[in-house]
């Protein structure tokens, strides 16, 4: 009995498609790789090289229409003081928020990576997990709960009676407020919590890579828990703490409804987009504005690859 | 005659690496064929070559005298057991074993039944439940043995096939293939870095090295007359010598191959030797000699003085337990069979430096 | 052995995690108390008394029902677009290296990587300068731009993982491409791919940075939230919005994690 497929009988119609992918698979790849470049790279990258271009146009301040004529002047409308201020601002916000969910994440990242086995283990990644993609309005919409005068943090505050220093803080120049739910705190604590989990994973991920006898290697040579923590796991966790960095730097610039929601009135980056675009129709300005964070997170993309922190994303 | 197999001069470039250089072999119908080499030596890329995974570069190859150029590997006549077993992890292992069948569309009840009779060949009859996951290594490299065979090939690759498994289920693995590729009568190809594996598997064998086949032969043809150092070091351990020390032996040649095993020791007449270390390997003694031919005297008085011109001769020698009791620094007389002596064309690649 | 290290936490890092962990999760838990709630007009803690009735209420509210609906409408568009074009990209990226791979893992890590408010102003002024009428379309063409990368990452992961000899012996034993795609490739990748897809399907759900800008006059849920949130009129139908849109991306998350455990 013969079974395998005899060459000398004609394949089908699907059986000869099959054979000219066999015999060129760059036409595969290229079948392959046509819809998603398609759509990612004409659609997706030609809107943003759109969004580029018009940045260099500027807009009649009389008319109110946009004149295509390549120019620098949007540019240096963005750099006037106040767009400035905005830009500062923004960019100090983030930082502070990449810091502080560094900081926080640290101890749940290092125990789930160093400690915590079995099913702790899968508690601790579900417990990152649907914290990281429950929604984001939601989440949002649970802090204007807390920090609502009548809400649950300014409840507790009063029962421990603490209202002094809610007081204290509130009276401290620039991040100081009415209150909490109108002050830089206010926004600081949205974001930091709506981006945490987006620092816990990847600084777990390079934790778990630390093996554990490089802890017991660097003890025999003589170093105390503080020393090898200094030298050895905050080293080799720089990685993963860059590569969380990468999410809260870029989510925390490009944000414009947290800062609309919880927050003074001062504008941030995103909202300084939005509003431009919008009610104020001035597309280059927008366009210019959205630059700002592009090249930062160029800058900060290309810091990270050298210092290697894509492999623990 | 049909080759079931041959390959014209056929070359496989990897950018400037040349994997497989002009190659030619042929592989008769219903021979145990072995493409022995160290790894890296061009032995699996020709095998793929073969399965038609990989295109030659330059050459041609026929499977029983049609070109294959061009053919994909699911329209040749060959099937292959991958180094690691390459079993289908969703499927049940009898369904991976009928996968040939499922795709030639056989009808399930007669594929059910074929598969269960490949199963019983390899001995594992009634696991055809089970997941490939839940077996052993033995019997994953089974299960892929059969899922090659169900389909009837007329030529079986087999890629290391027994590397991951321990000594002794290789041993039992071995002579099971032997006896399985009598009873089929297929022509079967494998590939291995084993030498003692395809000396006691092959009828015939070919030596790859840096992508080119050294020598092509039966096992015995090539354990006894290698073709060159290369060959007569690869396979077995050899005392390869080169035309300095041949002269010392009164003969004319530029390099020769010796057994250590075809070396004994003699109570009169040979040549006067020096052990200079010895080790245990369980079967046999190996003893590594020092040889003054025609040095006798100086060797008595002073054993350790190196003063004479001509150096000595090193060997290595496989002698039984009745010489447990000689130790290091003792005088022994050794002594070779006419012709244990195998004379080589030197491999101008490897002379070179060594000796 | 064990090390000394893997015995037993300090106590300090286990109170911190906990903490941290808490600090997560406690948040969105207030959301489910403050849906029983019986104060309507402000965000009173401690509730003055519970009541079921706001489910009811917002049982009955047309415009919720409208805008859950455009939502799963736009998520299950998107989701199927991104699993097409994610397992492409990752099919083309895993089985053959080619110039040019990392400019492609770049480019479908790009939509997420920067700041989404560009994502969303670049395609509508795109929309704008190509004339294009906001529509559902216009929503699910944003969305499904950065959802490819979720389905994109879940494949790449698991063709990793998958041995190509897989497919060697697929054609070995006479599958021809489709033959071993079907019959190989799918069924191993396909627990990543429903995976990519519930998280794909989530991301969509949620999203709202985007989609303000590439909807028109439609509203998803999260639009319909925002807009609540912004100017509250009816905060009991709110606090249970919340609370189901927290259980719904629960349910994806759970067997997306469940799908791709080892």
């Amino acid at each position: 009995m013969e079974y395998k497929n005899n060459p000398i009988h004609a394949p089908g119609l699907i059986g000869r498609l099959a054979d000219l992918f066999w015999r060129r698979k760059w036409l595969l790849l290229l079948l392959m790789l046509l819809p998603p470049l398609l759509w990612l790279g004409v659609i997706y990258i030609g809107s943003l090289l759109a969004l580029l271009v018009q940045s260099f146009f500027s807009i009649d301040e009389f008319s109110g229409l946009i004149n295509y004529e390549l120019t620098l002047k949007t540019y240096k409308e963005l750099l006037v003081p106040a767009n400035l201020d905005i830009i500062i601002r923004t960019v100090s916000m983030a930082a502070a928020v990449s810091l502080a969910a560094a900081i926080v994440a640290f101890p749940i990242a290092y125990y789930a990576a160093r400690y915590a086995r079995g099913k702790w283990k899968a508690l601790f990644y579900l417990g990152v997990m649907l914290p990281l993609w429950s929604s984001y309005l939601v989440k949002v919409y649970a802090w204007k709960l807390i920090l609502a005068k009548e809400g649950i943090l300014n409840w507790l505050i009063v029962k421990l009676h603490l209202s002094w220093l809610l007081d204290a803080l509130l009276a401290t120049p620039v991040i100081g407020g009415n209150s909490l739910s109108v002050s830089y705190i206010g926004t600081f604590l949205v974001f930091l919590y709506v981006w945490l989990p987006f620092m816990v994973l990847p600084m777990q991920a390079a934790l778990e890579r630390v093996p554990i006898n490089y802890l017991d290697a660097s003890a025999d040579l003589g170093a105390n828990p503080v020393q090898t923590f200094r030298n050895v796991i905050l080293p080799l966790a720089m990685p993963g703490v860059i590569a969380g960095s990468i999410f809260t730097f870029s989510l925390t610039l490009g944000d414009y409804i947290i800062p609309q929601i919880i927050g003074s009135s001062r504008l941030f980056i995103g909202q300084a987009v939005y509003a431009h675009q919008g009610t104020a129709g001035n597309i280059p300005l927008a366009a210019a504005f959205s630059v700002v964070p592009i090249v930062i997170m160029c800058i900060y993309l290309w810091m990270a690859k050298r210092k290697g922190a894509f492999d623990a994303l | 005659m049909t080759s079931a197999v041959e390959l014209h001069q056929v070359s496989r470039y990897f950018g400037a690496v040349r994997a497989v250089d002009s190659v030619d072999l042929a592989i008769e119908e219903g021979e145990f064929f072995a493409l022995l080499g160290p790894s890296g030596s061009g032995k699996t890329t020709c095998l793929r070559l073969v399965a038609g995974f990989d295109s030659p570069s330059q050459g041609e190859i026929k499977i029983f005298d049609k070109p294959v150029h061009n053919v994909p590997p699911y329209r040749r006549n060959v099937n292959t057991v991958f180094q690691d077993y390459a079993l289908f992890p969703h499927l049940s292992v009898g369904d991976n074993v009928a996968y040939a069948l499922k795709i030639r569309k056989v009808d399930k009840a007669t594929r059910q039944k074929k598969a269960e009779e490949a199963l019983e060949m390899v001995q594992l009859g009634g696991l055809a439940n089970r997941r490939p996951a839940q077996l052993s290594g033995g019997q994953r490299q089974r299960v892929a043995l059969a899922r090659a065979l169900v389909g009837q090939p007329k030529v079986l690759l087999l890629d290391e096939p027994l590397g991951a498994l321990d000594l002794k289920l290789r041993e039992e693995m071995q002579e099971e293939l032997k006896t399985l590729q009598r009873s089929l009568g297929i022509t079967f190809i494998f590939v291995t870095h084993d030498q003692t594996e395809a000396l006691s598997m092959a009828d015939r064998l070919a030596i790859f090295n840096n992508g080119r086949i050294q020598q092509v032969g039966t096992p015995e043809n090539i354990y006894h007359r290698p073709q060159d150092e290369f060959v007569a070091r690869f396979v077995g351990s050899s005392n390869v010598l080169a035309s300095s020390e041949l002269a010392q032996l009164g003969i004319q040649a530029e390099s020769a191959s010796l057994r250590p095993e075809a070396v004994q020791l003699v109570t009169n007449g040979g040549y006067f030797a020096k052990v200079l270390a010895k080790s245990f390997l369980g079967s046999a003694i190996r003893l590594q000699l020092a040889l003054f031919p025609g040095g006798d005297s100086q060797l008595q008085s002073t054993p350790t003085n190196m003063s004479s011109k001509i150096s000595p001769i090193q060997l290595s020698a496989l002698v039984d337990h009745s010489r447990a009791e000689l130790n290091v620094g003792d005088t022994v007389r050794v002594h070779w069979p006419e012709g244990s002596l195998h004379i080589m064309r030197v491999s101008s690649s490897i002379s070179t430096g060594e000796l | 052995m064990r090390s000394s290290y893997a015995e037993k936490a300090p106590l300090g890092l286990k109170i911190a995690a906990i903490l941290g962990l808490l600090f997560m999760h406690l948040p969105i838990l207030l959301i489910f108390v403050y849906a029983f709630t019986t104060e309507d007009k402000t965000y009173q803690w401690p509730p003055p008394g519970f009541t079921l009735k706001w489910f009811s209420v917002a049982w009955n509210r047309p415009d919720v029902w409208e805008a859950l609906s455009l939502s799963v409408k736009v998520a299950s568009i998107s989701t199927l677009i991104a699993l097409v074009l994610g397992t492409l990209c990752a099919a083309a990226v895993s089985r053959s290296k080619f110039f040019g791979r990392e400019a492609i893992s770049l480019l479908v890590i790009l939509p997420i990587a920067l700041p989404g408010i560009i994502t969303g102003i670049a395609l509508r002024s795109a929309f704008n300068l190509a004339d294009i009428k906001f529509s559902i379309w216009t929503i699910v063409l944003g969305h499904a731009t950065f959802c490819v990368v979720v389905v994109y990452n879940n494949a790449v992961a698991r063709f990793r993982r998958t041995s190509g000899s897989l497919i060697e012996a697929s054609m070995d034993l006479g599958a021809n491409g489709f033959q071993t795609f079907r019959y190989v490739v799918l069924p191993n990748i396909a627990t990543a791919l429903l995976a990519g897809g519930m998280l794909a399907f989530a991301l969509s759900f949620d999203e709202v940075i985007v989609t303000t800008l590439t909807a028109g006059q439609q509203a998803t849920l999260p639009i319909w939230m925002l807009e609540e949130l912004v100017r509250p009129r009816q905060r009991p139908v709110t606090n249970v919005v919340a609370m189901i849109v927290v259980l719904v991306t629960f349910f994806p998350i759970l067997c997306a994690y469940y799908l791709t455990k080892e």
